[in-house]
């Protein structure tokens, strides 16, 4: 098992009536919301703990994209990315991921991507997905019934971008290029491993499957939802006659270890709550922008995550549904580590994404909850696949003799890594 | 109306409402789609032969994939015209429709014989934003479509009971595969540079806007008639963007008189 420690980076100072006084959370947010001087220590924190996380042992530290959302304050996680980098040598870099459809050309993102790969020294996890109706349509403005197809060109773009070693031309739909001519390249050849998190639209189980890509669902929703989506792609990994490593999926948990049940309640159960009531707590008119999803995934009939029917549920959730239902896994080392093992054998997956900031959740408790998992529950699901435990084809390849950031470039000189 | 379904030389298959004789009339449906029912047009089959072809993405007609940006749009509508075996033909749309009939008259300015604009989408005017279609709940159309809010929830659903959860759910996917069509030339913004291409229109052309529009206000009506030198503006009165489905008899009158 791999355990990539996530931050989300919400914005903890929603007023409590947030959700009475403004219709969304994301897309039209009043920004008079945001305080800058505030976020200056908001972000540092955050980032502290995603390096606190590597220190614990956790296999990768993880950041993602949204716009003009108050849950996430990662316009561009390339940026965060880039702190961690230089900040870290051991945990993989997971960037989950850059919305290719938005980057204009999107061999911005075999540009940046690469950078990371090499600042990193190899550790990046390179994540594309389409991104959500919010971000990509209302925010960025791309047209819904299009958004597939250019996000179709621009992940044959960086593809070929990052694996040519010859400049080529590009004559796209979207993009023409007469020079495409990637500087500098990915240290992992021929290319990072790339992770696709799903939204709920069937295409994307083939598109992982066919390019033998990591698929990637999340939590928010609950255990059964994830449920079904997961089962979805594993019955077209199966169809396609793939073989059936769980480290083709991977997935999203919120989780809160305390030392007893009692005591996770006790400190979590507030933070929670923000998390369900004022982050998720999304304009209906945006969650789903007609064409967004194919009429192929309307008539299966998975309904968006963040509907307006889902969003009538959230505010409702108490405590006790929460974790019965799997929204969030809670309580004591030993109570996390039943309901991971169920999770993960009930998932098949090989990597999870651990959401244990949450919400407005104060930074000791953020570190309390982390080094628990990291110490009583980790260790115990190390060994889940035993028989896929060399799988390594969604992990990242890192150089040997990279960087350490309490060491120099000068210190490498000195022991002869550098060929001078 | 009866209606058939022809193919364009372009390869979509388009479902064509037909009815009565006389001049050929073009009537091209707004992002709606043609509703279950169309009183004006029948009413103006009794003098005109009116032709109402469905844009792929909506009822029966498909091709979808085939129109991507504005010049297939408008070309489109030019390869129905052709497929019909029309000459000069009176063109008029509503709406979305009056976007891409203005289009295809700046394209081929002595294809057509008179322009009619209802309502028509196409321009921007940063100080008049236009509410963003793309972003209403179902139950937020009627508001901003209809003087009668009542009247509006009753054409907009044709009848459909959307506390149905299966009529919802047929609804749902209906609405947004037309959304989804008109998003290729209304998303974000409903401009396409139209403004720019005006100038081109030699035809004949009356604009009619409601009053009470709501959607597209009649700031939208006057700016159309800059552009257009040449364009007579006609204002319905208890009319907001629906106009030929709130006042058929008003709307059909004036639309009459004009083309003759």
């Amino acid at each position: 098992m791999k355990f990539t420690w996530f931050n989300l980076m919400p914005w903890p100072y929603l007023p409590d009536d947030f959700r009475e006084k403004y219709r969304s959370v994301w897309v039209d947010i009043p920004n008079t919301l945001y305080d800058p001087k505030k976020g200056h220590y908001v972000y540092h924190e955050y980032m502290d703990q995603l390096e606190y996380a590597e220190s614990l042992g956790y296999d990768g530290i993880g950041c993602n994209e949204h716009h003009q959302n108050g849950y996430g304050l990662m316009p561009s996680p390339n940026i965060i990315a880039a702190g961690l980098a230089r900040r870290t040598s051991k945990a993989a870099i997971a960037v989950i991921g850059n919305s290719i459809a938005l980057y204009n050309p999107p061999i911005r993102v075999a540009e940046e991507f690469a950078m990371l790969d090499v600042i990193s020294g190899g550790r990046l996890l390179a994540g594309f997905p389409v991104g959500t109706s919010m971000d990509t349509n209302y925010c960025y403005g791309q047209i819904p019934g299009l958004t597939r197809d250019k996000y179709a060109e621009a992940h044959d773009l960086i593809m070929r971008a990052w694996q040519s070693d010859e400049p080529f031309a590009f004559d796209g739909k979207y993009n023409q290029l007469r020079y495409v001519n990637i500087w500098p390249k990915p240290i992992q050849q021929p290319h990072p491993p790339i992770y696709i998190p799903g939204g709920g639209s069937i295409e994307t189980w083939d598109f992982c499957v066919e390019h033998d890509y990591n698929y990637s669902y999340l939590s928010f929703t609950g255990y059964l939802r994830g449920k079904k989506l997961l089962d979805g792609y594993w019955e077209r990994v199966a169809k396609y006659g793939k073989d059936e490593s769980p480290y083709r999926a991977a997935f999203a948990q919120t989780i809160c270890v305390a030392e007893t049940d009692q005591e996770a309640e006790k400190l979590y159960a507030e933070h929670v709550s923000y998390f369900y009531n004022r982050c998720l707590h999304i304009y209906g008119g945006f969650a789903d922008a007609p064409g967004y999803r194919t009429i192929k995934t309307l008539q299966a009939n998975i309904l968006n995550a963040l509907s307006a029917d889902v969003q009538k549920l959230f505010p409702t959730l108490t405590w006790k549904q929460l974790l019965d239902e799997g929204y969030v896994i809670a309580g004591s080392p030993e109570t996390v580590r039943q309901r991971m093992e169920e999770l993960i054998k009930g998932l098949r997956v090989g990597h999870i994404f651990c959401l244990i900031h949450v919400g407005n959740m104060p930074d000791w408790k953020t570190r309390y909850s982390t080094k628990l998992f990291a110490e009583k529950v980790m260790p115990h699901l190390r060994n889940m696949w035993p028989e896929w435990k060399d799988d390594n084809r969604w992990w990242c390849k890192p150089m040997d003799e990279r960087l350490h950031p309490e060491e120099g470039v000068e210190k490498a000189r000195q022991d002869g890594r550098i060929p001078l | 109306m009866t209606s058939r379904t022809i193919a364009t030389a372009r390869g979509a298959s388009v479902r064509v409402f037909e009815a009565g004789s006389g001049a050929p009339l073009i009537f091209l449906h707004g992002a709606g789609g043609l509703f279950a029912d169309n009183p004006f047009l029948d009413r103006l089959a009794e003098r005109y032969h009116v032709f109402a072809p469905e844009l792929p993405g909506y009822g029966e007609s498909t091709g979808d994939a085939l129109l991507e940006d504005m010049l297939d749009f408008a070309l489109h509508g030019w390869d129905v015209v052709t497929a019909l075996g029309l000459t000069k033909p009176h063109l008029m749309g509503h709406s979305m429709g009056g976007m891409i009939a203005a289009e295809m008259a700046c394209i081929a300015p002595h294809d057509l014989a008179k322009l009619v604009l209802v309502s028509s989408a196409g321009l921007w005017i940063p100080e008049y934003p236009i509410p963003d279609i793309f972003s209403f709940l179902p139950h937020e159309f009627a508001q901003y479509l209809f003087v009668d809010r009542a009247q509006g929830e009753a054409v907009l659903t044709g009848g459909l009971d959307l506390n149905n959860p299966d009529a919802l759910a047929q609804f749902y996917i209906a609405n947004s595969r037309r959304l989804s069509m008109a998003s290729k030339i209304l998303f974000p913004i409903p401009n396409r540079r139209l403004s720019k291409r005006l100038y081109r229109l030699t035809a004949p052309t009356l604009i009619v806007w409601g009053r009470q529009d709501r959607l597209i206000p009649p700031v939208y009506a006057e700016r159309f008639r800059t552009l257009i030198p040449h364009a007579e503006l006609i204002y319905v009165d208890q009319a907001a963007h629906m106009v030929p489905y709130e006042q058929p008899t008003e709307f059909v009158a004036a639309v009459s008189h004009f083309l003759g």
